[in-house]
């Protein structure tokens, strides 16, 4: 079996304080391996965001760990946090959140410029390249406002594999978009991920999107309920094919 | 570039219409700051410069008291007895020059000059007017008391039986440059003197009651031979004077006042312009402060998801907060470089529109670079301390929050 990624560990995660303490998560425990492309799907409001944010080390958990690499992150300050998830991690959601006073290119490479603290052309070469693999190359010098939705979401896409981070965190990447760009991207991440072996983790409302994943996490009311691998031994029922 | 350079200069160009208004509105403030203070400047110069025109900065003039040993300092290197004169002009210097040269080395001191003065009358036929006879050493006084660039008209030289006279003084007793005049002292001694040049010292009272002869004559006349009645000093800067003044009344034991000892309601007036000035500054300060704060704390708050997405980048936190520390600081040096232009721009306006009969300017106004950089240093760092608040908002901001709700 490939190495783990990243590892939750009993993450608890509580908002609000006395009364109104509501436990949106109950003790998820789970492993991302590398290479793999999961889909973690559920009803709404079932935690898969919140779930997302602690393993993206944006949000801390209210008890239990986050390990990348093996590494516990419990006890990092938020300058080490911001070091790790700045190399290691990238972040799609669900809508692009692209910076819409930078450029195509700019945005692609904002996370190369803010782990150098510096804006270097040297970068633009890699930049053009990840553009050119989203399809978006003669898109690379529009401002990020000009973008379609589909173009946009591609270009978010690029952004989060800008540091060559193990592990790529999409929260319904393709909720906003419609069937066709949906398919496009959808197929940039199998892509990425077959071929340069990139690691994903996709929060999906589309059930056809999860079946075509190597994994299927399911969550309901903050637990796991179903952790199935295609072509392995379920935790529930189902079987998953290709379509 | 820095990162966080590329991101403030990208911010203020995308938030392009607010970024002028706030521009403008430092623009307006340093500007009016500039040009007030421009005005100010030139109004306290000139009142300094008519009231100093034709007065020394210190005048040094011995004690009441009776003959005495004076001495230069406090190890005694040099002493002198002072010869008393029991006549009505009683106390004077005598050997002044070792004093003189004394007071010339005081730290502050630009020239000093020896004064022989007493009252006198001066003739022309059947007129006669009562002046005040002084005896100058026309090349020291001329450093003290800048004469020779006032000579209304004859020459700047004084020798042997020559004066100068002001130019009421000539008008009254209708005299010009070459006529003959007779100076009768108090001591009722006279002598005959020929007028060499007419001055106009901007005071009508001075140009009326002046009458300068060589020092020998003026010491012939009041009959004080080998000493003088006082020293007079010129300092920099002005308002350091008294403080000259003191100690160089404890150094030689002779009375030395300043101007500002002298006039101390034109001390006054200069004080409480300079308060003015300072209160005014203030309020603009404050008002730059709040203006540039609540743009950045507007601002803050319409990026907070686009900040939140540069923090799951991996931007740090203190990155984030130089980026608005960075806009503060070049929206008000851009500001403030506008509104230095505005301000010099505004002063020459205004020297233009008020002139005087003869087409001198009313209003003279000083612009010195000094009063273009504080307002520029002042404005830039109140930019910076007006985006602390913001800044530290936007570097504290929680990334899931701020990307979940904006
Ligand atoms: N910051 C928060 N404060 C309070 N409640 C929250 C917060 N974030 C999420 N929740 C609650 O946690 C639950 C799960 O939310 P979320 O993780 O967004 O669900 P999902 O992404 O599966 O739709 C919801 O009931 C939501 O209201
Ligand atoms: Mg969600």
């Amino acid at each position: 079996m490939a190495e783990p990624v990243l590892e939750v560990r009993h993450v608890v995660r509580e908002f609000g304080e006395g009364d109104a303490r509501t436990r949106v998560l109950h003790g998820i425990s789970l492993t991302v391996r590398s290479g793999e492309l999961s889909a973690l799907v559920g009803p709404s409001g079932s935690g898969k965001s919140t779930l997302l944010n602690i393993m993206g080390l944006l949000d801390r958990p209210s008890s239990g760990a986050v390990l990348i690499g093996g590494r516990d992150t419990t006890q990092l300050d938020d300058r080490a946090l911001t070091e790790l998830r700045g190399r290691t991690l990238g972040f799609v959601f669900q809508f692009h959140h692209l910076m819409p006073a930078f450029s195509a290119l700019e945005n692609v490479l904002m996370p190369a410029y803010a782990d150098r603290g510096r804006v270097d052309s040297k970068l633009d070469a890699r930049g053009l390249q990840l553009l050119a693999s989203v399809g978006l190359t003669e898109r690379a010098h529009h401002s990020a406002r000009d973008l379609s939705g589909g173009e946009a979401q591609r270009v978010a896409l690029a952004r989060a594999l800008a540091n060559e981070p193990a592990l790529v965190l999409a929260d319904e990447p393709t909720g906003n978009l419609d069937t066709h760009s949906a398919e496009a991207v959808f197929g940039l991440l199998r892509r990425f991920c077959k071929e340069r072996g990139t690691t994903f983790l996709l929060v999906t409302h589309d059930s056809r999107l999860a079946a075509r994943c190597d994994r299927i996490v399911t969550l309901v009311d903050g637990r796991v309920v179903s952790d199935a691998r295609r072509g392995a031994a379920d935790t529930a029922p189902g079987t998953f094919s290709e379509t | 570039m820095p990162f966080e350079w590329f991101v403030a200069l990208r911010y203020l160009r995308e938030g392009r219409s607010q970024t002028v208004l706030i521009v403008s509105a430092v623009a307006i403030g340093v500007g009016v700051l500039v040009f007030l203070t421009a005005l100010m400047n030139g109004l306290q110069e000139n009142l300094l410069a008519k009231t100093l025109g034709s007065q020394a900065h210190i005048v040094v003039h011995p004690p009441d008291a009776q003959v005495r040993a004076l001495h230069l300092d406090e190890s005694n290197e040099v002493s002198f007895t002072r010869s008393e004169k029991p006549s009505q002009h009683a106390q004077s210097i005598g050997q002044y020059a070792q004093l003189l040269a004394a007071i010339t080395a005081q730290p502050g001191v630009l020239a000093a000059t020896p004064i022989v003065s007493g009252s006198a009358f001066v003739t022309r036929g059947a007129i006669q007017k009562s002046v005040t006879l002084r005896g100058i050493d026309l090349a020291s006084f001329d450093r003290v008391v800048a004469i020779s660039d006032k000579l209304h008209a004859g020459r700047f030289a004084i020798t042997g039986t020559e004066i100068l006279i002001g130019r009421e003084l000539g008008q009254d007793l209708g005299v010009g440059v070459g006529d003959r005049v007779r100076v009768v002292s108090a001591e009722n001694r006279s002598e005959s003197f020929t007028v060499a040049g007419i001055f106009d010292l901007g005071s009508k009272d001075v140009n009326q009651r002046w009458v300068l002869t060589p020092l020998r004559a003026a010491q012939t006349l009041l009959d004080l031979a080998g000493a003088v009645s006082s020293l007079e000093v010129k300092v920099t800067p002005v308002f350091q004077a008294e403080e000259i003044a003191q100690r160089i009344a404890r150094r030689t034991a002779l009375v030395a006042d300043s101007w500002m000892h002298t006039n101390p309601q034109l001390l006054l007036a200069l004080q409480s312009q300079a308060s003015s000035t300072n209160v005014m500054q203030f309020f603009v300060t404050i008002t730059v402060a709040l203006g540039i704060a609540s743009v950045l704390i507007v601002s803050v708050v319409q990026k907070s998801r686009e900040i939140g997405i540069l923090r799951a980048v991996g931007t740090q936190a203190n990155r984030v907060l130089r980026v608005f520390l960075i806009e503060g600081a070049l929206v008000g040096f851009a500001g403030s470089i506008v509104g230095s232009g505005l301000g010099v721009g505004l002063a020459k306006l205004f020297v233009s529109l008020q002139r005087n009969a003869d087409g001198s300017s009313m209003f003279p106004i000083a612009i010195t670079w000094q009063i273009l950089i504080a307002p520029i240093a002042l404005a830039t760092g109140v930019g910076i301390a007006a985006a602390v608040v913001p800044a530290r908002r936007a570097a504290r901001l929680d990334p899931a929050e701020a990307i979940r709700n904006g």
